[in-house]
């Protein structure tokens, strides 16, 4: 491959995309160019309408109009299978894992019928000594940690040799250090002239990786630029159109009373491959945000529902809420406690889609008895509340008191902290409050669990999500293998602590208190 | 070419009426081709079956008669089928709540009755709602403690309940001045359900049937334990986050409709039959699955449903004496509209779309 200038042809071109669902438009009239051995950063706010195009040139969706060229030629991808064989692979964000297959098992299913798991297992080691692609062909993967399972994911997606290789939110699931190793193999894949489509919100990786980046925002393209000679704020305003507001947070270490403590909570994973939780103590203080970082599925769900009594804890003194011993108390009577919860999943835990705004209120607020009369349904009660909430969260809708499915994700999670967050609850905890939320309602809620803390609520976040943690934590522990770390001051950790606490990489126990 | 579902972004309150509307429609299309498939005339048919009935004072009473109980079952198993629970036993429940019922009228016949014998009647209505209650508990506990699916559980006890009545009705109850046929005495007047007026087929079922259709719209409109139902079918995690028990409910929508199925079946025998026999439901516990359907789960839209039903019960019947319609052509009927209800329920979600591809 030669060196790339301006004005070679495009590896991958899109011409003027439009893709529509029923009236919404999804893609209108998007352009896009993707030269060999670039990296090209696809930039926009959730429902900006990046997954579509990416599914668009995956083969996975018809495009209403627009045409899509190969070196310059037309072609029609009609099924992910024509996508691969035109030379486009794909990484997904969620894994088609078989979880009680081997890494070769998983990976020979890719591969043409008649491959020898023998050679499957040569292929491997030979794109781990090629591209750094650490992968052991004998490991189930129910074993394996997010970032080696994503290793498996880019290993099925090399040994079809791709031309252009689309990455969707790839760093999600790992570890800083992790993400490190990542960038040093799509680096190596890039020199060999393969073109890398890398889809993401976090700015400053796409700074690091990319050199040229397009920005969605409401479906059309509105800028295309080079991502190293913007800043992360100039690449965000383009994003969202306007000028995000900082969150403030005036660091709070004063020592508050706990309102919310655990004490050597265990829990054994109900699910087969779930975590169980280990021996986990520590304490919110009333006033602070305290964040508990790690990679999904070290056990967050788990400690979730443990503080929130979906699942009961094995001792009353495992959780206390206000000095009251609550383990063995279901939601409700936590709820009365004063304590609220914001589950992770939005459709369908935190709300039921169906339901409209109102009857999604009665969901965590029939249990305070403000909704409800008796055995009956208070419906004015529960409207006036859904109205409040709408009013002053600002959240976006059509009509009067719509299904919750309706509302953009942003809109329904600032709805749905907006109902835990209006109790003003002494203790609120959060399993990652702005997931997949667009830019200004992340900041918008990030702001409200600062002032609910200020105000003396004890907060505790479950994120994944590092840049939220030290945006707005106190405080900060991590979750990994169903442990939870010693809690660190904010300030005084580096992201390089938290990283390796992430990965496990501290001797067991030792950053566990195991006080008697 | 390829067929897709594609999800509705808003469902038009239009639709949602109209759905059920289309799906008899659609359901009298199939019936008619079926019919002139073996050589009947469609259009006669369809005067013996649709309009026939409403042509005199007889068959309408017959019509709500037989709609009663439909109507009764229909609304209990809304309590189940909105919360994804699926109790397809109500025969057996109806079967067992007749029987239980029915033996206090058979046990108590002919004995000096202390306080003039009043007490019979209410005692044989709640011992058969109880029993119906107690026989839909089995699917429920079954679910709860082993996982079974309620699904197999409560039909096979269909099965169970009817050989049940069939055993007793020839052995115990069995009339013993009955020159040996398989039934039970006549029930005496003080157990019989009162005719709504003097020499008319209307007995006080039909109260029972509008008292459930009432009790079931005020539940599921105004309580929390309305509601509860509705979410755990709808989004059961989040029925667990508004920590609601799913095991309490379980137990609690099994019991509302086998203590409405069993009462049905208690006033069957007590109104319509007025003894026990070995067959006592011309399997009202099966259409009623129907009839909920085809009112959508609403308690109003049930009492609709009930009637339409019934008019197919009674159509059948009559096709089978006018035309010589072999009775199980009544059987497809009723099944046809199911399809047409839950194919319609599909359509007002989803919008069809065929894809015709190019050709690479």
């Amino acid at each position: 491959m030669t060196a790339q200038k301006d004005g070679k042809p495009a590896l991958v071109s899109m011409r003027g995309i439009v893709k529509r669902f029923g009236t919404f438009t999804a893609n209108d009239h998007v352009d896009l160019d993707i030269r060999a051995g670039e990296a090209h950063a696809l930039l926009g706010e959730n429902g900006a309408g990046k997954s579509t195009l990416v599914k668009i040139l995956y083969g996975l969706l018809e495009p209403t109009g627009g045409r899509i060229e190969l070196n310059g030629a037309t072609v029609s991808l009609e099924s992910p299978e024509a996508a691969r064989a035109a030379g486009i692979g794909m990484v997904f964000q969620h894994f088609s894992l078989f979880e009680n297959l081997t890494v070769a098992e998983n990976i020979a299913l890719v591969l043409p019928a008649g491959e020898k798991i023998e050679s499957v297992a040569a292929r491997i080691e030979g794109l781990t000594s090629r591209y750094g692609l650490k992968l052991e062909p004998d490991r189930p993967v129910w074993t394996l940690s997010a970032g080696e399972r994503q290793r498996i994911e880019i290993a099925r997606c090399l040994l079809q040799n791709p031309k252009l290789i689309i990455l969707d939110e790839p760093t999600s699931v790992l570890t800083p250090q992790e993400a490190d190793a990542l960038f040093s193999t799509l680096n190596l894949l890039r020199v060999e002239g393969r073109a890398i489509l890398y889809i993401s919100h976090k700015l400053e990786e796409v700074r690091r990786l990319c050199e040229r980046a397009t920005v969605l925002r409401a479906g059309k393209v509105v800028a295309t630029c080079n991502p190293r000679e913007e800043s992360v704020r100039s690449l965000a305003a383009m994003m969202v159109g306007t000028h995000l507001v900082d969150v403030r947070a005036k660091p709070n270490e004063a020592e508050g009373p706990a309102r919310l403590s655990v004490d050597g909570l265990s829990l054994k994973s109900e699910d087969l491959h779930g975590v169980s939780l280990k021996d986990i103590s520590f304490a919110v203080r009333g006033g602070e945000v305290f964040g508990i970082a790690g990679i999904a599925g070290n056990g967050q769900d788990e400690l979730f529902s443990a503080l929130s009594g979906e699942r009961l804890a094995r001792r009353a003194g495992d959780v206390h809420i206000d000095g009251i011993s609550v383990g063995r108390e279901g939601i409700n009577l936590r709820r009365q406690y004063g304590a609220a919860f914001v589950p992770e999943e939005r459709n369908g835990h935190a709300s039921a889609p169906d339901f409209s705004l109102s009857e999604n209120i009665l969901l965590s607020r029939h249990a305070t008895g403000e909704v409800t009369r008796g055995l009956s349904i208070d419906v004015t009660a529960a409207k006036s509340i859904a109205r409040q909430i709408i009013d002053s969260f600002d959240v976006r809708m059509s009509g009067d008191d719509p299904a919750a499915r309706t509302l953009s994700g942003g809109n329904l999670q600032k709805f749905l902290v907006g109902r835990e967050v209006s109790r003003k609850p002494c203790v609120l905890v959060l399993n990652q409050p702005t997931w997949g939320v667009d830019a200004a309602a992340a900041a918008d809620i990030r702001q409200r669990l600062i002032d609910l803390s200020r105000q003396g609520a004890a907060v505790l976040v479950i994120s994944q999500d590092l840049d939220e943690l030290f945006e707005i934590a106190d405080r900060m522990a991590v979750i990994h293998q169903g442990e939870v770390s010693d809690a660190r001051l904010t300030r005084e950790v580096t992201r390089e602590e938290i990283g390796l606490l992430m990965a496990g990489e501290t001797a067991r126990g030792e950053g566990v208190s195991h006080a008697h | 070419m390829r067929i897709e579902l594609e999800r509705r972004t808003a469902q038009s309150p239009v639709i949602e009426f109209l759905a059920p509307l289309l799906a008899i429609f659609a359901a009298v299309l199939i019936g008619g081709a079926l019919l002139s498939a073996i050589g009947k005339s469609p259009q006669q048919a369809f005067l013996v079956y649709f309009v026939e009935p409403f042509s005199d004072a007889w068959s309408l009473q017959e019509l709500a008669v037989k709609a009663s109980p439909l109507i009764l079952i229909a609304s209990g198993l809304a309590f189940c089928y909105r919360a994804n629970l699926w109790n397809i036993g109500a025969e057996g429940q109806f079967v067992i709540g007749g029987l239980v019922g029915g033996t206090i009228a058979v046990v108590t016949h002919g004995m000096d009755h202390a306080l003039g014998g009043y007490w019979i009647l209410p005692a044989m209505l709640i011992a058969g709602a109880l029993a119906g209650m107690c026989y839909a508990m089995i699917p429920a506990f079954l679910r709860f403690k082993l996982g079974a699916s309620e699904i197999l559980t409560s039909l096979m006890l269909v099965y169970i309940a009817e050989i049940t009545l069939d055993y007793f009705v020839r052995g115990r109850l069995r009339d013993p001045k009955g020159f040996n046929f398989p039934q039970s005495v006549p029930f005496e007047d003080i157990a019989r359900l009162p005719f709504l007026a003097e020499g008319e087929r209307l007995h006080a079922g039909i109260l029972f049937a509008l008292a459930a259709v009432f009790l079931a719209s005020f539940v599921f409109r105004r309580t929390l334990f309305g509601f509860d139902v509705k979410l755990v079918g709808s989004a059961p995690k989040a029925a667990r986050f508004a920590g609601f028990s799913e095991g309490r409910l379980t137990f609690a929508v099994f019991a509302i409709s086998g203590a409405a199925a069993g009462l049905a079946g208690v006033c069957e025998v007590a109104g319509q039959i007025g003894q026990l026999q070995p067959v006592i439901s011309p399997g009202y516990g099966f259409s009623a699955i129907i009839v909920a359907f085809l009112g959508r789960l609403q308690p109003w839209g049930i009492l609709c449903a009930g009637l339409v039903l019934s008019l197919t019960i009674i159509g059948g019947e009559n096709a089978q004496i006018a035309m010589k319609v072999p009775l199980d052509m009544s059987r497809v009927f009723q099944g046809t509209l199911l399809m047409c209800v839950l194919a319609m329920d599909v359509f007002t979600r989803y919008r069809l779309r065929l894809i015709w591809r190019r050709s690479a």
